[in-house]
């Protein structure tokens, strides 16, 4: 080893915790990458993957009953690779030692075989037998919820009969990755299960022997979609098809997508921010590092070396920082990014992991950060190297200062020489200043940008609950009835008001473009639930024509006034053209509404109802429950309450790990810039400081001078660091939103302040790592030395 | 005479580097009369400086005694010796030890700041002749007039002692002749207890009394019966 080399490995070793700080700071901008970045691939891979080899259809269509001949005519339509003819009904749950009722889906499988299409991966247990109408397989976050084995038995209301059902086998299927209840904006494994039962045994219990109200198809790849759809919606038309999608409109695919949206936006944002950080800071502290060494490559040109042995001895010591920093990061990054991909695969219920590598993350992560150190000390070793080697021995010539306002300005006398030495030090290297306060700046950012997410979410959730769905619980018909089931709801036991509404499921055009949704029909002065207008107060729907929702309006780019062309679904596919008279605020899914009035003349058979509305009296929810448990018109309950739970939870918990892994590593981000300013702050000036102390000032008062610089740095960052967290979380938001939920651009006032009280507390533990340094100052060393 | 103002017993000073041990002090015995000018000679390395910075309060001893009046500050803990420096002694270096971001004036004020009985900076700074460049920074300013800042800063806060080590060391002898009629003027004038290292012989004629300093001893001790000002001296 050459004596360089041993130079080298000295210097690492003295300067181990500087080393340390800068490497993982570079660390962070590694690990977010292939953190944010991995966990989104690998989650979609997993995805594509569990569809892949269970075969998930890629066209849908529900219909009300057609005869299974017809899978004929269905299988010969062009691009169709797969077909299952099945039978799926809302079936009403009663779980042992759950008050509230729960809902479920029946769906049939082949008696015998695998299905064509969307086949179920056998976690335990066994497949129910056919012609046994009590066997049945159930989802498997539904069994975890209820801690369900094979052999387990609950009570389901089926075709308005009570029937107790037993559990062979739990399953997980491609379809209901994202199981989610009628009415429900998040999964709640607890109150909604899917079920699967042999067709045979189905259709005995529902009366569909011979016939099938659903289909699911796979198709060839590169086949046309739109084709086979309207091939499709031609051949059901006849039995009630209620309009065939692909996946994009399957909700549990839905659902999922938007995730992945959201989990994507993350990616894209925050790890590029913190690699340009790191990489920044990175670039900042090892300038000032290298231009320390400065004598010493004096000496080392005086001994002969050439400037480009010494430019490589010192590129050296940047690329082993580098290396340190960007090992750390992918260690680091691909045990995070396997730990959150495992989490998310838990969550939705996969029932394997695929988590890729990408080498590409490493290898791009690994170039801008070696190359940022490099920049950064290219500099600084130029400007050292280039220097008579006479010259860089000497210390640098003393530092010209300019005074802030005329040197002998009285303004000037209210400050203590202490503050002042500080605040010209500040001022004497502006670039220096505002680097630091940018880079602490950024820390305050990254945080700002992890926490907001609760507020946004928080507000939406209030929002929702608290002026639009307001609601204790909305019972849905399993078909439509007349007004006169309103009297029978609000006579259930415990409802304190009940609201009837209209929904019907349409494709709503507007040119080319246009959206499978629901137009929600609301009554007048309607109370529980209520559209909200952009300013987020009620407001009534118009005596005629559709009131859209922002999002809705931008999607079909609809304006008020515009005709807007409907398509009724559930009504032979019948068209309609009906005018925009309103657009109105909603963050979750894609809201129109229209006056239930003007609804019932638009579909034109008759005021009718799909469900009710109801207000509860808590201290008779456990009869009401009773009550609807023996109704069988009512085909699934959402209750609110719980699903404002369930949905704050579940997005809590998503924020939750993303948040904590920011935040934690914004303050390694935070302790490197801080730190590493102070300490080469320090190392600049200790022979000020040591100066000061032999006339007589005190170990605090001497620390103060270094402490005053850092304050001001700290506080410079604070506003600033306010500014870029706002604009960041905009670019979230702007990331975050999809048809199923916008999140609205919401920060507190709080999470400013936490932000910047986390910033400062671990700014206040590098002043007094550095106050400890000021007080082991060697007096007599420093002061005979020539710097 | 009275009573001494510093009054050093039996200091040795052993320097521990590693397995070695340097002996910077001996044994020195030494006292310092009220208003008295030292001069302390010798080779680099013969303990000078170590004895100077022991008296000041800067470093420690290894055993022996140092007095400053009554008090002893061998005894000192690390909060007493900063009070004592603050309150007493004004040390003047070689290499100046100016802060570079503060003007002279405000070099001056550093001081006078924390003082309890301090002169006006401005007046400090004219009795080194420096009255027209209070303004200046460090930078903006010649060697000589640098240290003379230095020295104002010393004295502005009226200490008893002044302790100068190599104040002239850096200087070309025509503008050390400046500083130490800087320094000359201060003990005439303030009655200021003053100790100079140096390895220049010259300056030893300015002294009352001139210590000479050999391997951590003190060699020889003379009484000068006449002082030369200082612009009678040559090097």
């Amino acid at each position: 080893m050459s004596v360089l080399d041993r130079k080298l490995l000295r210097d690492l070793a003295r300067m181990w915790a500087q080393v340390l700080a800068i490497a993982l700071v570079m660390a962070c901008g590694v690990a977010t990458l292939v953190l944010a970045i991995g966990a989104y691939r690998s989650l979609d891979e997993t995805r594509a993957a569990f569809y892949d080899r269970y075969r998930f259809a890629t066209v849908f269509s529900g219909l009300t009953r057609a005869p299974l001949q017809l899978k004929t005519r269905l299988s010969s339509i062009s691009g169709v690779s797969g077909i299952e003819l099945r039978i799926v009904k809302p079936v009403l749950l009663d779980i042992p030692g759950m008050v509230e009722p729960a809902t479920g889906i029946a769906v049939s499988i082949p008696d015998f075989g695998e299905p064509a299409v969307n086949r179920l991966y056998l976690r335990s247990g066994r497949l129910p037998e056919p012609g046994r109408t009590s066997e049945i397989a159930v989802t498997e976050p539904f069994a975890a919820a209820h801690r369900m084995a094979p052999g387990s038995r609950f009570d389901a209301i089926m075709n308005g009969r009570k029937r107790t059902l037993t559990v062979t086998g739990i399953v997980l299927s491609p379809e209901y990755i994202y199981a989610i209840g009628p009415g429900d904006l998040v999964p709640d494994q607890r109150r909604f299960g899917v079920f699967f039962m042999p067709r045979t045994a189905l259709a005995g219990i529902f009366d569909m022997t011979g016939a099938f109200n659903d289909v699911a198809i796979r198709t060839q790849r590169n086949v046309d979609l739109r084709a086979v759809i309207d091939a499709l919606d031609t051949l059901l038309k006849p039995y009630g098809g209620t309009g065939a999608h692909d996946r994009d409109d399957q909700i549990s695919h839905m659902f999922l997508d938007s995730e992945l949206v959201q989990l994507r936006a993350m990616a894209m944002v925050i790890p590029p921010v913190f690699l340009f950080v790191s990489a920044f800071l990175v670039n900042m502290i090892l300038t000032r590092l290298i231009a320390l060494e400065r004598e010493q490559v004096g000496l080392m040109k005086a001994v002969g070396y050439g400037p480009m042995a010494i430019a490589w001895h010192y590129a050296k010591l940047t690329l082993i920082v580098a290396l340190v920093g960007i090992a750390i990061g992918s260690v680091a990054g691909n045990w995070l990014g396997r730990g959150m991909t495992d989490l998310y695969a838990r969550f939705y219920s996969f029932p394997f992991l695929i988590f890729r590598q990408s080498l590409d993350l490493y290898a791009i992560a690994a170039t801008v950060s070696a190359l940022a150190a490099l920049a950064g000390s290219a500099r600084a070793i130029w400007s050292v190297v280039r220097l008579p080697p006479a010259v860089a021995m000497q210390p640098p010539a003393p530092t010209r200062y300019r005074s802030l306002l005329g040197a002998g300005s009285r303004l000037l006398r209210v400050f203590s020489q202490l503050t002042i030495m500080a605040l010209r030090h500040l001022i004497r290297w502006p670039v220096r200043t505002l680097t630091t306060a940018l880079g602490t700046s950024l820390a305050v950012a990254l945080l700002i940008t992890a926490l907001f997410a609760f507020d946004s979410t928080a507000f939406m959730v209030d929002t929702v609950f608290t002026r639009s769905e307001r609601q204790d619980a909305t019972l849905s018909f399993s078909t439509e009835r007349s007004p006169r089931a309103l009297q029978e709801v609000a006579a259930m036991p415990g409802v304190l008001r009940a609201e009837g509404f209209r929904a019907t499921p349409v494709i709503l055009r507007h040119g080319h473009r246009e959206r499978r949704l629901v137009i929600q029909g609301l009554v007048r002065e309607a109370d529980l639930s209520r559209a909200l207008d952009k300013a987020l107060d009620s407001v009534e729907p118009p005596s005629s024509g559709l009131m859209i929702s922002e999002w809705v309006a931008n999607l079909l780019d609809l304006h008020i006034g515009d005709i807007a062309e409907v398509e009724l679904l559930e009504r032979d596919h019948r068209m309609a053209a009906v005018p925009i008279s309103s657009v109105v605020e909603s963050f979750i899914g894609l809201a129109v509404y229209m006056r239930t009035d003007a609804l019932d003349r638009m579909i034109g058979d008759g005021p009718r109802l799909s469900g009710v509305h109801v207000a509860i009296d808590p201290s008779q929810l456990s009869k009401l429950y009773e009550t609807i448990k023996r109704t069988p018109a009512v085909a699934a309950i959402a209750l609110q309450g719980l699903s404002r739970e369930r949905f704050r939870e579940t997005i809590e918990e998503n924020i939750t790990i993303m948040t904590t892994v920011y935040a934690a590593l914004a303050v390694i981000i935070t302790f490197g810039v801080v730190y590493n300013s102070a300490r080469i702050q320090f190392s600049e000036r200790a022979r000020e400081l040591a100066s000061l102390r032999v006339l007589g000032f005190t170990k605090g008062e001497v620390s103060s001078v270094l402490l005053i610089e850092l304050g001001a740095i700290v506080a410079l960052a604070q506003p600033l660091g306010w500014l870029f967290g706002y604009f960041f979380s905009w670019t979230v938001v702007e990331g975050f939103s999809s048809d199923l939920f916008r999140v609205p651009f919401i920060i507190d006032r709080s999470t400013f302040a936490a932000s910047s009280l986390v910033v400062l507390g671990v700014a206040a533990l590098s002043a007094l790592i550095v106050r400890r340094r000021v007080d082991r100052l060697d007096l007599v060393r420093v002061l005979k030395t020539r710097e | 005479m009275d009573k001494p103002i510093f009054s050093v017993h039996c200091l040795t000073k052993v320097y521990r580097t590693g397995e070695v041990e340097v002996f910077a002090l001996r044994g020195v015995d030494l006292d310092l009369e009220e208003g008295e000018m030292a001069v302390l000679l010798g080779p680099s390395g013969s303990g000078k400086s170590t004895l100077l910075n022991i008296m000041g309060g800067l470093d420690h001893a290894t055993s022996g005694k140092v007095h400053f009046r009554d008090q002893e500050l061998t005894g000192f803990s690390e909060r007493q010796l900063t009070r004592f420096r603050r309150e007493h002694v004004g040390f003047v270096f070689q290499f100046y030890n100016l802060i570079p971001s503060l003007t002279a004036w405000e070099n001056v004020a550093l001081v006078t700041e924390i003082s309890t009985d301090p002169m006006a900076p401005e007046e400090a700074l004219e009795m080194v002749g420096l009255k027209d460049r209070m303004t200046h920074f460090p930078a903006q300013l010649s060697g000589g007039e640098q240290q003379r800042v230095a020295i104002a800063r010393a004295i502005a806060k009226r200490p008893e002692v002044m302790l100068c080590d190599e104040p002239t060391g850096a200087l070309d002898s025509k503008t050390g002749i400046l500083v130490l009629e800087a320094l000359w003027r201060i003990n005439e004038e303030l009655k200021t207890t003053t100790a100079i290292i140096t390895h220049n012989a010259g300056i030893r004629d300015i002294a009352h009394r001139v210590f000479t300093f050999k391997d951590g001893r003190i060699a020889e001790a003379e009484v000068n019966d006449r002082r030369a000002r200082p612009a009678e001296v040559s090097w």
